[in-house]
């Protein structure tokens, strides 16, 4: 997986950027109403515009058909955030591109017929939108796309019409978090027509401090203004949060060592632990050491924790289905061997 | 538990109200619940509800007064989908409904984005055909108004530049 396994950027704090532009083929019905043979037409389509065009992204790409893989692969697939829970939901009707770096995923009759998606590491919206946009130009030399010059892009859903371009970043605020702050930013950020979600989009928890922040309006801005205004509010956030973890370390030096230590104590020794308590453990230490109050840790290890602790793709690396008492007995292994 | 109104029937709807931090608890059967004035039976069975954008959507339909009927009467011609599926569902059913419900779901689009007017990105193929089209258009409009109000000047300008714009039409189709 490319963006747990990279070096983490020079925030720390940023830990992915994301860009999905949505996309639909003129004329024909929206997944939502496609029917088997012309859900299979789009799917073609979409493939053979960029298997058999002449640019060297092709090469990078591999099909990856949802009804041959086992649920388990696919529910890790969500967990890394490379497919949708939405596109498993239609395994009968959709498929998905990947790329060999699995760092850009395009999805196939998931809401829209074409859902692609850059995510990269770190802070890097611009570069993600760049190669997004690349890439959408190569799919468009061969699908007519669904445009019209006044609304811009037509989508399954009016929220996504005119760019259809979703730009998310996942950040990771334990010390907002911590210090309650993090209330405040989420009422301000509802007002800048940016949404905050939790570490799995809508309705879900703030699962080990990780939040998502990413664009409400998709009509009547441009790309660049869309990002820039995520680039520049995220800056914002990042800001607060360094704040926010000088402050504790002033006022409170000695119990916040002491709950960081205490959390790294429980990840080095339990027994068994439950995917929400690892995470957000994992969440503490990784402050720890990015503030250098833990020293013997590499982030790196925590970050690739983070993603192997959930429960899919802990199954995939035991290489077996196990039931959620022995889930807990297994991720808490997993934890002891990577951190003693 | 009994309906706390007719003490008949069994209580089925329960509502807490906290207004200004006191707790209130009503127990009714269907029946008193559907004849109290304190809450129609919609907002209780609503409340604490995600809203989805559907019901976002209903409330936006609902404030520019249309009426249901009229909805069954136009059906999208690509996609069989009428403007009232789309009320159920909150999707539109293909790219073709955009036009076949424009009046309908213009309001809608400018109440979620603030904004009719894509600003953004223009696909290179299909896109800058409908771009040259659509400013033809535009200069084909300004040109009969100029004519009509003896701007000849102007119209002259105005009729080369559409002259250009064609020659480019024809160039990009011819490709």
């Amino acid at each position: 997986m490319a963006w747990f396994f990279s070096k983490s950027s020079d925030e720390g704090i940023v830990l992915t950027s994301r860009i999905r532009l949505a996309r639909n083929i003129d004329n024909i019905p929206f997944p939502h109403l496609l029917d088997k043979e012309n859900a299979k037409r789009v799917v073609d389509e979409v493939k053979s515009s960029i298997l058999e065009s002449n640019s060297a992204i092709s090469n990078d790409f591999e099909v990856i058909n949802l009804s041959d893989i086992s649920l388990n692969e696919k529910m890790s697939m969500v967990e890394k955030h490379l497919i949708s829970k939405d596109l498993i939901n239609r395994s009968d009707i959709s498929s998905v591109l990947i790329n060999k770096d699995k760092n850009v995923s395009i999805m196939i009759n998931e809401e829209d017929h074409i859902r692609l998606q850059v995510i990269y590491p770190g802070f890097k919206l611009k570069e993600a939108y760049e190669l997004a946009s690349r890439i959408d130009d190569l799919i468009e030399q061969r699908v007519n796309y669904a445009y019209d010059t006044k609304l811009g892009y037509l989508t399954s859903c009016p929220t996504n019409v005119g760019t259809g371009l979703r730009a998310s970043v996942m950040l990771h605020l334990p010390a907002l978090t911590i210090t309650k702050n993090i209330n405040n930013i989420i009422n301000t950020i509802n007002q800048v027509g940016l949404t905050i979600r939790g570490l799995y989009g809508e309705g879900s928890n703030a699962l080990g401090n990780v939040y998502q922040i990413s664009n409400q309006i998709t009509l009547g801005l441009s790309e660049d203004e869309i990002i820039n205004n995520l680039i520049a509010v995220t800056k914002k956030i990042v800001e607060k949060e360094k704040k926010a973890r000088e402050m504790l370390l002033e006022k409170q030096s000695v119990e916040l060592e002491d709950e960081l230590y205490r959390a790294l104590g429980i990840l080095k020794y339990a027994r068994s632990i439950s995917t929400q308590e690892s995470l957000e453990l994992i969440s503490k230490v990784r402050m720890g050491v990015e503030m250098g109050i833990i020293r013997d840790i590499q982030v790196d290890k925590l970050n690739e924790l983070f993603v192997s602790v959930q429960p899919a793709t802990l199954q995939l690396l035991e290489k077996r289905e196990l039931n959620p008492k022995d889930r807990d007995i297994v991720r808490a292994r997993l934890i002891r061997e990577k951190l003693n | 538990m009994l309906c706390q109104r007719c003490n008949q029937k069994e209580a089925n709807v329960h509502i807490t109200k906290i207004i200004n931090g006191v707790k209130t608890e009503l127990h009714l059967c269907d029946e008193c619940a559907k004849q109290s004035e304190d809450i129609s039976m919609n907002f209780a069975f609503n409340f604490g509800m995600p809203m989805s954008f559907q019901n976002i959507l209903d409330g936006f339909v609902e404030m520019l007064g249309s009426s249901s009927k009229a909805y069954e009467e136009e059906v999208c011609p690509v996609c069989k989908m009428s403007f009232n599926d789309f009320r159920n569902k909150g999707r539109m059913g293909c790219s073709r409904c955009y036009s076949t419900f424009a009046q309908k779901i213009t309001p809608i689009i400018k109440r979620i984005h603030g904004n009719i007017e894509h600003t953004g990105k223009v696909p290179a193929r299909t896109g800058g055909d409908l771009k040259l089209k659509r400013d033809i258009e535009r200069l084909k409009e300004e040109l009969k108004i100029a004519i009509n109000k003896e701007e000849y000047e102007r119209a002259a300008k105005l009729r080369d530049e559409i002259r250009n714009l064609e020659s480019k039409l024809g160039n990009q189709r011819g490709e």
